[in-house]
């Protein structure tokens, strides 16, 4: 069972060096204990792009599709075999990068 | 063995074997959706057939196996799953497989209280989902007890059972660690219920709603079956009976709430005032740190010791609520503390320690409505009456509202 876990923010400030360091052991543990499947930063969500090929021609508009005081700063997809288990790693996950977490189910 | 009333067999089995039964098929199936709807027609069956060809000799077994049938019956209707399917099949055809040992039920009834009362489910669906899958009650009943139409509850307990099925929170009983915080949440939600019985929030409800307090005391007593060594799960239950015995002395003949100083204390049930002072003694001499509802239970032993308001051992009482404020730093605590100060060192002091509260309660009708009474007991007529009208904005309890009235009006015409 895979579960995206979400890193929500309201600025896209780059982790300390303490977080950093932090978020390094955190993913060490991940990957030792067999749940690392993928984890990334984004880019500012100014950076996004949104595709509309559904119609004759495809859209491409600035920015991204919901405008919100916090976004998606990054993300981690990880293995676990139930929810109580990834909301354990989602607890020290959120403690190590020092911002907030949403566990969300692969189907 | 006396033929049993058709009925009252079936009455009885909905209240003893409803969660074994349901829980027994959510182990089965991995399914709580499809253990509640076998577990409701099993039931169904029962109402046609138990009239007709009598009683079966074990109705809890006879309803194991019909549910199960049901479910089978399902899955092939629904073919779709045919992981499912092939699984059941295998154990429905083990012919040691439909027999579960009793033992292994009671923690499957532990599992599923576990599972709906899951900290990453909101409250509110946590508290239908018990009532709905442990309780046995109708999405209509929930929704009648907490004002929600019974399309909007049967949409609050699928939605939940949607986020336990997708995001795989799991059938289990908690490990050690986790434990004491999982079974604090457990009882939670059966506080809320019996809070919501004890002192109804709705314009358009009975003040005292009994089938809630019932409710949640009987599931705090299957709770203490499976626990028996909590401290707090025996703490919450010995708080219930021991509220719920004053419950006959509650709401007078007018509709008004009787407060604790005018309540008939021989109108309290005595069996219930046994049961809870058992409970708490038996607390004690574990000699265990208490927590918040071996507290609170111990606070309302004191009170239920008492033959009137003034032999209650009020040093005893502010004693237990400064132990309280030490693990509770709740300002609703401290107006409760406050409350007994005024009967310990006089409404002049209480009314200090109240005054310090205005900033977190003012939104509170008990802050106003505590102050109003000590007002009216210092003789300051005009801010009572002040402080009554502020409580009775707030309160919500139709009951409640109606005795703050009346304490408010006997301040206009003095006798």
């Amino acid at each position: 069972m895979q579960y995206l876990v979400s890193v929500i923010n309201d600025s896209t400030d780059r982790a300390s060096a303490d977080e950093m360091t932090a978020i390094n052991a955190f993913n060490d543990r991940l990957q030792a204990d067999g749940h690392w499947v993928f984890a990334g930063g984004l880019g500012a969500p100014a950076s996004a792009t949104v595709v509309d090929n559904r119609g004759a021609e495809a859209i491409f508009s600035d920015g991204p599709f919901l405008e919100s005081k916090e976004y998606l700063v990054g993300f981690w997809i990880l293995e676990a075999p139930d929810l109580d288990v990834v909301l354990k790693l989602a607890e020290a996950g959120s403690k190590a990068c020092n911002r907030k977490l949403e566990v969300r189910p692969f189907l | 063995m006396t033929v049993l009333d058709p009925l009252e067999a079936l009455t009885r089995a909905h209240r003893q074997e409803w969660a074994r039964v349901v829980a027994a098929l959510t182990r089965r199936f991995g399914d709580l959706d499809l253990a509640e709807e076998a577990t409701a027609e099993a039931f169904a069956t029962a109402v046609e057939r138990w009239p007709a060809d009598g009683v079966p000799p074990r109705p809890g077994g006879w309803l194991t196996t019909t549910a199960h049938h049901k479910a089978i019956d399902r899955i092939r209707r629904e073919s779709k799953r045919e992981d499912k399917h092939k699984e059941a099949q295998v154990r429905y055809d083990d012919p040691t497989g439909s027999g579960v040992p009793l033992g292994a039920i009671d923690d499957e009834r532990l599992r599923l209280i576990f599972t709906c009362a899951h900290p990453a489910l909101a409250m509110e669906a946590r508290v239908a989902l018990t009532l709905r899958m442990v309780g046995g009650l109708t999405a209509a009943e929930i929704g009648r007890a907490f004002l929600v139409r019974e399309d909007a509850m049967t949409r609050r307990i699928t939605r939940a059972k949607v986020k336990i099925r997708q995001a795989r929170i799991p059938y289990r009983v908690p490990d050690a660690d986790d434990l004491p915080a999982r079974v604090s949440g457990v009882l939670a939600v059966l506080y809320l219920v019996f809070n919501e019985g004890y002192l109804a929030t709705g314009p358009g409800t009975d003040p005292v709603r009994a089938e809630l307090t019932a409710e949640a005391i009987r599931l705090a007593r299957l709770i203490r079956e499976l626990l028996p060594r909590d401290g707090e799960v025996a703490g919450l239950l010995a708080l219930m009976l021991l509220t719920e015995a004053r419950r006959p002395a509650r709401v007078s003949a007018t509709g008004e709430l009787v407060a604790l100083d005018e309540q008939d204390r021989d109108s309290w049930d005595a069996t219930l005032v046994a049961e809870g002072h058992r409970l708490v003694r038996e607390r004690l001499a574990t000699g265990a740190a208490p927590g918040r509802y071996q507290i609170l239970a111990a606070i309302n032993a004191v009170h239920t010791s008492a033959r009137t308001m003034e032999e209650t051992d009020w040093s005893q009482v502010v004693a237990l609520y400064d132990q309280l404020a030490r693990i509770d730093r709740s300002p609703i605590v401290a107006l409760n503390r406050a409350i007994a100060i005024a009967e310990l060192d006089g409404p002049e002091v209480a009314l200090a320690a109240v005054e310090g509260l205005e900033e977190p309660l003012a939104g509170y009708h008990s802050f106003h409505a505590t102050r109003a009474d000590l007002l009216r007991r210092l003789g300051r007529t005009q801010d009572a009456r002040a402080a009554y009208d502020a409580a009775i904005e707030l309160a919500g309890n139709t009951a409640e509202k109606a005795a703050l009235v009346r304490r408010r009006d006997r301040l206009r015409n003095p006798q």
